[in-house]
Formats: structure tokens, sequence, C-alpha cells
């Protein structure tokens, strides 16, 4: 091999590591901004829905929607590849009927992921609800205002502080998910391999330099939400409720 | 207004910190008055109020507002309390903490109007304060707005609970003043949760007494609360504070609701059946009362 030779051959290698790095950078942020959206849609109206709710099984659900934080992902990610699966009744139904096959894919990883960072949206949120004094739900109802219009002329402005922990906790959450994207998604690049995996997958391959890469970016970018719930928290924290 | 008659009859079981209770109030209250609900906490007097408000839904019975159907057990029409028309001030008055005291007023109003918002805040001497949150401001200031915006909704009937329970005595005088002018003003029938008699007598026209739930007497205040076989020319009512023992008798404190303190001496008869915190009536057969202006 010849000097020139090997200089293109290390440039284009190294073109290859950018676009790599940069193509799995870009999917992580894809998977958590998907993930914090939907969880901002679904989370939202359960939230409110749980805060207020008087059915005898909350206990269950609040003990369902709090499971991810206690359960390896390993164990949500086992139980989502077997619903995923075409043997399943579910998968099979998804493959006919829409040509669907969600192990392995982007949308089969991001639906596990909003499962799994669902309670870091709806605890906030909920605990943000709770706090609020019933009297000003009510206010607003003897007021002649609906209960969409109480919620978000009402409610919702007084638990800023929850809105932005949730959002934040649920993306850096997203971000950082390890176990759930490994077992249900494995590690194909540009379909689900996600920052924390390739990190994984660098460390094996005693490319520590990518895995460095990866980590610092993952360190910084947690480090840059926290800093600012922290902050934005802080603010509120001179905020009385009366 | 004469078919504005609100006609009572529900129950409602309750728990309360004494255990469960019956919530079992019969009564009809005529338009345009103000009618104060009296008794000690946890009678029931603020779970009657929201009652009325929709907020809370009783076993059964039925309220009927002039010719409307509010609530029927029987016929199983609930309105709910956005239908209504009523306005509930809250004890804690429940301000919209995101919101100014404006803002506050104008989301009460059924359609916006700058003019009638305008006037509010020159009734109640707000308009300095428009701009401000709650936060910003004083006891006395939260309750009036709140005042002004459970008006800002024109109600039918508007609803206090104990309005003015956390004001120290001036500012009570002073906004007492101001319920009453409203309520002339304005002519809504508005009944009034209160454990204060001299509220009560300031400014009820009627008074319900609710006791464990019922209400056991009901009239002009000066028929319930004072006893006319007592010929007594100077009467002060008050609260017992203390009792003493000094040889064979006895000194008992009463606190009048103004917090004037009148030591009475009593015999050990007197005292059967008095203990601290009775509500009691101090009077004396004076001949020549001599009344004058205080500075």
């Amino acid at each position: 091999m010849n000097p020139a030779h090997s200089q293109i051959f290390k440039s284009s290698n190294w073109n290859n590591m950018d676009n790599e790095f940069l193509q799995t950078i870009l999917l992580t942020l894809k998977l958590a901004v998907s993930t914090t959206v939907i969880l901002v849609l679904i989370g939202l109206p359960f939230a409110y829905w749980l805060a207020y709710t008087k059915v005898r099984i909350k206990p269950l659900i609040e003990a369902l929607v709090s499971i991810p934080m206690v359960l390896p992902p390993s164990v949500i990610g086992y139980y989502m590849l077997v619903i995923y699966s075409p043997r399943n009744w579910f998968g099979d139904w998804l493959g006919r009927i829409f040509d669907v096959r969600l192990a392995f894919s982007f949308e089969g990883v991001l639906i596990a992921s909003v499962i799994f960072s669902l309670p870091f949206m709806v605890q906030p949120l909920h605990n943000g609800l709770r706090a609020l004094p019933d009297s000003l739900r009510e206010a607003s109802y003897t007021l002649g205002k609906s209960k969409m219009i109480t919620f978000f002329r009402v409610l919702l402005p007084n638990i800023k502080p929850s809105v932005i922990t949730a959002v934040a906790l649920t993306f850096a959450h997203s971000i950082g998910e390890f176990g759930i994207v490994l077992m249900v998604g494995g590690n194909m690049p540009g379909e689900t391999r996600v920052a924390s995996i390739a990190i994984y997958d660098e460390v094996q391959a005693l490319n520590f330099e990518a895995a460095n890469q990866y980590a610092l970016i993952l360190f910084l970018i947690s480090l840059v939400l926290l800093t600012t719930i922290y902050s934005v928290n802080k603010k509120y924290d001179t905020w009385r409720m009366m | 207004m004469a078919n504005d008659v609100i006609y009572i009859d529900v129950e409602k079981r309750m728990l309360t910190a004494n255990g469960p209770m019956n919530l079992d109030i019969q009564t009809t209250i005529p338009a345009g008055e103000l009618i104060a609900l009296f008794g000690e906490s946890g009678a029931g007097k603020t779970t009657l109020l929201r009652i009325l408000a929709g907020l809370v839904i009783p076993d059964k019975g039925l309220i009927r507002f002039g010719n409307t159907v509010w609530f029927d057990s029987a016929k199983q029409i609930n309105i709910v309390p956005q239908q209504r028309n009523i306005s509930l001030m809250f004890q804690d008055y429940a301000l919209f903490p995101n919101m100014t005291v404006e803002q506050n007023i104008q989301f009460a109003q059924p359609e916006k109007n700058q003019l009638a918002l305008n006037d509010l805040l020159e009734m109640f001497g707000l308009s300095e304060f428009r701009k401000r949150k709650p936060n910003g401001l004083s006891g006395g200031q939260k309750q009036r707005v709140a005042l002004a915006r459970a008006l800002a909704r024109k109600p039918q009937l508007l609803l206090l609970d104990e309005p003015l329970s956390a004001l120290d005595a001036e500012m009570r005088a002073t906004l007492q003043d101001e319920i009453a002018q409203a309520h002339q003003l304005l002519g809504v029938t508005t009944i009034m949760v209160s454990h204060d008699l001299n509220e009560v007598f300031r400014l009820a026209s009627q008074v319900l007494c609710i006791e464990n739930g019922t209400i056991t007497r009901t009239g002009k205040p000066e028929d319930v609360f004072l006893d006319n076989s007592i010929s007594g020319k100077v009467q002060i009512t008050g609260q017992i504070a203390r009792i003493e023992k000094q040889d064979t008798i006895y000194i008992v404190t009463v606190i009048s609701g103004n917090n004037q303190i009148i030591k009475v001496i009593a015999f050990e008869n007197d005292l059967e059946n008095l203990k601290i915190g009775d509500r009691v009536m101090v009077f004396s057969k004076a001949f020549n009362p001599i009344i004058s202006k205080l500075r």
C-alpha cells in the first residue's frame, strides 16, 4: 500500500466514522423527541384523569404506571418482544393487516420507550395537579367554566414547574435508555442503534475513542437538561400558592 | 322575583372529624335577602353551601331555584355547577395565582366587559392593584378580589363561605360594610356561612342556625339570638374565656365580639351549665345607660 493510498483510506474511514456517529446521535435525538412528544399528548390527559378519578382500582393503575421504574428494562423488553412476535395474535394481526413488524424496528423501540418513560411524564404532572388546592378547580366551575377551559387556563399554568420537570425528565430518560432498546431493537445502524447502545458496542470492540465521544455527548445533554430543571424550579421556589 | 324562592330538602351522609353525621335540611330561602348560616364548625354549614353550588351531590332530596330544578334524586336530575349561575366565594379565596387581579375578575365575566371590570375595580378599591398577581396582595385585598370576582359572574345566587374569617377585627368591619353595600346595590340573593355573631347581626336579614346537620332555629337575628324574657337594658354577647374560683365565688371572664373583656361574678349554681367556650349573654338592668361616640 503506498502512502497516498493509505491516506485516502484513512480519511474515508474517518468520514464513515463521522457519518455513523452523526446518524446515531440523530437517531437518539429522534427517539427522545418522539417519545417526549407522544408522552406529552398521552401524559397530560392521563395525569389529569388519574389525579381526580375515584375509581377503586386507582392504586393498581398507579402501580402499573410506575412499574417501569422498578422492573429491569429486560423484563419489559421481553414482554414487548413477546407481544410484537408474529406468533402472538397482536403481532400476527399487525403483520397481516398493516404489514408492520415491530420487533427490531424504530417504531417498536419507540412504543417500548413510550411505555418505559411513562412514569417520568405522568408522576410529576400527577403530583403537580394533586398539590393544587381543590378550590381552584371548583372556583372555575362555579364561575361557569368547562373542565377543558379550567384545565388549560387554570390548572396547567399553575403547575408549570411540574410540566417542565416532566418534559425534561422524560427527554433525558429516553436519551439514556439502554436495556429496553437493546432487547426490542437490537443494534441496527440507522434503525435502532442509539448512542447508549453504540457506547456498549464500541467498548466491546475496544474502540474506546468512539465510546468516549458518545458518552461525552450523552453526559453533556443530561447535565444541561437537569441544570435547566433545577434552575427553573429554583425560580419557582419563591412562588407560593397564596 | 317572588318565584325565585330557593326550596331545599336534602339529605347527605357526611364523615366529619367527630364521626359520621347526617345532614338533613328542609328550608326555603326568599329571594333578594342576605341569609346567614350560623353554627359550630362541623355542623354542616359549608357542606350545605357546597350542595347549593353543585360541588357536593346530596344522597337524596330536591333543590329548586325558582322554577328551575337544580337537583332531584327521584328524577336523577343534577345540574352541574357551571349551569347554576351562582358564585361561591371560598374560604381560601381560590384566586388563580397565574392571573393578575384584573384577569381573575375578567375570567369570571360571562362576556368581556371593560366597563364593568373598571366599575368593580373602582368599587372595591382595587384599581391600583389591577396588574398585580394574588401573591402580592394582603389578606383584605385578596378578599376584595374574591368578592369582586364572585360579583363579576353576575350570579343569581351568591354564596359566601366564611368570607371574613381570616381577617383582623378592623378589616372585618370595613369589609362587612362592603358586602352589605354590594348586596344592596345588586340585590342578589346571598347566603353567607358565619360563626361570628357580630357579623350575623350586622349583615343578615335572616339567620338559619345549623346544629349537627339540622336547622334548629330560623328567623331574624334578634329573634333567634336574644331572649326576650330578659328585660335588661344592656346586653353584650360573648364567649367564656376563663372561670376562676375565688373563695366562695367564681369570676367568669367573657370576651365579647369586639374583643372587650368583661369580668362577671357568679355563684356555684350559676355555673352549673356553663363551661369555657360557651357563648353567653351578659346583661345588666341598667337604669340609665349613657351613649357616647368613640374616638
